[in-house]
């Protein structure tokens, strides 16, 4: 990368448009406008000047590290200079659209926009209150980097966590309201964003909070009462903490957490091809539609049906039919390698769409129409409809798949896929028999994926083609490189961040795909091994620093 | 190649059951199709020409996955969002006021000039950036690495250019001079699609002598046959890959064109399949060779047009051109399964494959 020496007025300036042309490109296709609807701080603060201004933030503080040698003047300026820089671009949009309309064009540009840019002044006074503060905002992200750490770290801490209670205020409201009553909401939140007082309050409290931290650590006497604790106690605990969790989160919350529980099996499935066995499979969600159509098929009650199976007769099945199918592609591509056997696993899961949706398995499949009237999974003749009874059917699947992988990862199978991984013509050397070990890669993932789908068609209650395509694919496989390839916990962690976050705030899901793409990117460039790295992943890296 | 192991051969047995049921299929659903007799002799005719011009287009976007994929043995998956960011681009700033104006139909080869050029920049424009930022950092890295950010770049230009321009279908213009039919030898063939077949033509040939005889398609060629020796020769290799970047993106600008001439439509997902299918023709033809390209994009095109009519209408089975997507994914799976080196590619060797 760049050296401190060689970083100059020139770099301060390409930094400065950089940023500057990423909060342009934010503005220009409607996320800053979007997001601006969710308020953190009631008439303060909204997501969208958090986006507006994170780029400027990022690499005004950015910046500041690379030169924190150099005087604090220095510093001070360069964030000056850079938050400058990055009104610019966004500065010329104003000017252009209020000469010229310009949202014939870029349909994203739109009066609201404007008003967050230009603060709701007019062109000329907001204009200059647009750069001064950018200016000002810059000059505040680079003057936190020259402060000493116990400063520091409050600050940030306070900021990060008021924020994020303002980001999820409607939802804390809503729970809240359900333990505590509607006159204890009505004062912490205004229009479901954070009272100013509160929030005022919030950031003291948090402040106060990393303060006392640090004095404790710097006394090394951090409480942590947990750590001593029997392992079995700790998971016995966690275990009932799943438990009762429906019970605390409400039906709305549960429903998120079961999305997240069929995105964790999916995960945890495509984990042990693509994580375990390094074959990179974007056909995955071929066998969640398997799963889903022969649980669909077996169970309905509508015109499809023939035998109307119950839940649990269905169920090994459909996963039966999604292991099959597993093998049965994995025949053909056994002697595919990486990009190869990337696009033929698309093209089947294309194939599996398409012929669901087509009229020449209309009479079996439903066509575009799908297949309706599926029961929810049933107890001792009790119907499981609330989205707080289906989690303990998730959980129970999630589980099983956890313990599976979980067990497979150091048996003598896994090692065999993680030798495969590294490189199959060593592997086939040692001994290890290619065709028997891909194919129980493939034929395991699948089983999962269809487990996964059989519960999906159940707690739907319907299917339609359209919900099998190629995007949940790269969802999943997004979540698992986020997670951590080959990492157990990383499924779980990169589900929570990927599913479970878009699904509480609605605003993203027009630009969750956008948002994908960029983390797959960003995720490669900067950490490859993901956030909860694998142990294989770990050391690899580490070898990799010695070596260089 | 020698015999390996016995259970390599079990896999043979799958392979060849598996090859002749779909080529027995295919046959029979043909014969079927041709004692049937459902079409009249035009109709084929038509449906030939309309493959062949969606194979010109299939191949004019193949060769950005021949170029890159010879030079970085990589798949660049965002290259179908290449071809769609230019003409995207190009149909809201240009076609579209234009065409309301009247000034395309006035001046119709000069606005297609300028549409082409502002086309082709936006797509090498989006190419140079994409290489620069999510492909040129790991070129040292795993080769799964690279894949994933080119899907990664893929779906953010999607979604950007959805954000950019919304997420309709947008219109484009019809051009007078254009619409009709002209008789070639005989034959009536759509003018649009003579268009694109002459075109596509026009390009595959200037393209293969750019690269064949040119200095810079030297250095391209020899940075495709081994990076560290072509450097030690003085070639930039930086440069070339950038300009092989540049060519194909170029190409697929045009493509983007041709493209809206003939379907008259344009939206932000439209580069997505055409992406996968010219990749299937680059494979089939040979990956990393520009005739191998043209002529599995040829072919594809081919298949897929007369394909549903041909093969599966004489199977009875009910609305065939729902499954032409099904009839390019089969053909991609059976090449690589049947002749993983394509038809004019040369066998691969293990450690480029």
């Amino acid at each position: 990368m760049i050296d401190n020496k060689t970083y100059s007025l020139k770099d301060i300036i390409k930094t400065g448009l950089l940023s500057g042309l990423i909060a342009l490109s934010l503005s220009v296709i409607g996320f800053i406008t979007l997001l601006n609807k969710r308020e953190l701080v009631a008439g303060i603060l909204s997501l969208g000047h958090v986006f507006l201004f994170s780029p400027l933030i990022a690499f005004a503080y950015l910046s500041a590290v690379r030169i924190k040698d150099e005087g604090k003047y220095k510093i001070l300026g360069s964030g000056f200079l850079i938050g400058i820089l990055t009104s610019i671009p966004l500065l010329i949009l104003a000017l252009i659209e209020h000469f010229y309309d310009i949202r014939q064009f870029l349909v994203n540009v739109s009066p609201d926009l404007m008003e967050i840019l230009l603060f709701n002044q007019g062109i000329v006074a907001g204009s200059i209150i647009l750069m001064l503060g950018m200016g000002l905002v810059g000059l505040l992200a680079a003057g936190l980097q020259t402060l000493p750490e116990n400063i520091r770290g409050p600050i940030t801490y306070a900021l990060t966590w008021t924020l994020l209670i303002g980001t999820f205020s409607e939802i804390l409201s809503g729970r809240l309201r359900s333990f505590f009553g509607p006159q204890f909401v009505k004062i912490i939140f205004v229009r479901k964003a954070l009272n100013p007082l509160v929030a005022g309050i919030l950031l003291l409290f948090f402040a106060g909070l990393e303060i006392n931290t640090q004095k404790r650590k710097k006394r090394d006497d951090v409480k942590r009462p947990w750590k001593n604790l029997d392992p079995r106690i700790k998971n016995g605990l966690g275990m009932l903490l799943l438990l009762l969790l429906p019970l605390v989160l409400g039906t709305y919350l549960t429903e998120v957490v079961n999305n997240v529980g069929l995105y964790v099996l999916m995960g945890l499935g495509l984990n042990i091809v693509v994580g375990f066995a390094g074959l990179l499979d974007l056909g995955y969600v071929a066998f969640f539609a398997i799963g889903a159509y022969v649980m669909g098929i077996l169970t309905t009650q509508g015109h499809l049906g023939f035998v109307s199976m119950s839940f649990w007769t269905a169920l090994p099945f459909s996963v039966g039919a999604a292991t099959l199918a597993g093998i049965m592609l994995g025949i053909p591509v056994l002697r595919m390698r990486g990009d190869y056997l990337a696009i033929v696993t698309l093209g089947f899961g294309e194939i599996i769409r398409i012929l669901a949706l087509s009229d020449m398995l209309k009479n079996q499949f439903g066509g575009a129409q799908g297949i309706l009237q599926i029961p929810k999974p049933n107890i001792a003749g009790f119907d499981l409809v609330k989205p707080e009874f289906l989690f303990y059917v998730i959980l129970l699947g999630v589980l099983l798949a956890l313990f599976v992988s979980w067990r497979l990862r150091d048996s003598r199978l896994g090692r065999q896929w993680m030798a495969m991984r590294e490189d199959e013509d060593v592997a086939e050397a040692m001994g290890i028999n290619l065709v028997s070990t891909k194919l129980l890669a493939f034929a395991t993932g699948a089983a999962f994926s269809g487990l996964a789908g059989a519960i999906f068609a159940s707690k739907l209650t319907s299917i339609f083609p359209h919900s099998f395509n190629l995007i949940v694919s790269i969802n999943v496989l997004c979540l698992i490189i986020v997670g951590g390839l080959g990492s157990l916990p990383g499924v779980v962690v990169g589900a929570l961040i990927l599913v479970g976050l878009p699904e509480l705030l609605r605003e993203f899901a027009e630009y969750r795909m956008l948002m994908y793409g960029a983390l797959l990117i960003v995720m490669m460039l900067l950490m490859p091994e993901g956030f909860i790295p694998s142990e294989v992943s770990k050391r690899e890296l580490h070898a990799h620093e010695i070596q260089d | 190649m020698q015999r390996r192991l016995k259970d390599i051969n079990f896999l043979d047995v799958v392979l060849w059951i598996l090859r002749a049921v779909i080529i027995g299929a295919v046959i029979w659903g043909s014969i079927a199709t041709i004692i049937e007799n459902p079409y009249p002799i035009n109709t084929w005719v038509e449906t030939i020409i309309a493959g062949v011009a969606q194979g010109s287009l299939y191949a004019l976007i193949a060769i950005g996955y021949t170029l890159v994929y010879g030079v970085l043995f990589m798949i660049n998956f965002a290259h179908g969002e290449f071809f769609m960011a230019g003409i995207l681009t190009a149909t809201i700033f240009l076609a579209q006021p234009w065409g309301k104006s009247g000034f395309l139909n006035q001046h119709p080869l000069i606005g297609l000039a300028i549409i082409t050029i502002l086309s082709i920049t936006i797509s090498v424009g989006i190419a140079l950036l994409t290489e620069r930022v999510a492909y040129r950092p790991l070129r040292k890295a795993p080769r799964l690495v690279p894949l994933i950010t080119a899907i990664g770049a893929s779906f953010f230009w999607q979604y950007f250019f959805r954000g950019l321009f919304g997420s309709d279908v947008k219109g484009f213009p019809q051009l007078e001079i254009l619409t009709g039919k002209i008789s070639v030898f005989g034959i009536l063939v759509l003018k649009t699609h003579a268009v694109v077949i002459v075109s596509a033509v026009l390009m595959l040939i200037g393209l293969y002598i750019f690269v064949m005889k040119t200095k810079v398609g030297k250095s391209i060629r020899a940075v495709a046959e081994d990076k560290d020796v072509a450097a030690l020769m003085g070639i930039d290799v930086d440069r070339a890959i950038t300009i092989t970047f540049a060519t194909g993106a170029a190409m697929a600008g045009i493509a983007g064109v041709l493209y809206a001439l003939v379907f008259r439509q344009v939206h932000f997902f439209m580069g997505f399949i055409p992406g996968i299918k010219a990749f299937t023709a680059a494979v089939l033809g040979g990956i990393g060779s520009i005739p191998g390209a043209a002529l599995g994009g040829l072919l594809l095109g081919m298949f897929e047009s007369v394909g549903p009519g041909l093969f599966l209408e004489g199977l009875g089975i009910p609305a065939p051109h729902q499954l032409k997507d099904v009839i390019a994914f089969t053909l991609l799976v059976l090449i690589l399964i049947l002749r993983p080196q394509g038809i004019l590619g040369e066998r691969i060797s293990k450690e480029k494959a």
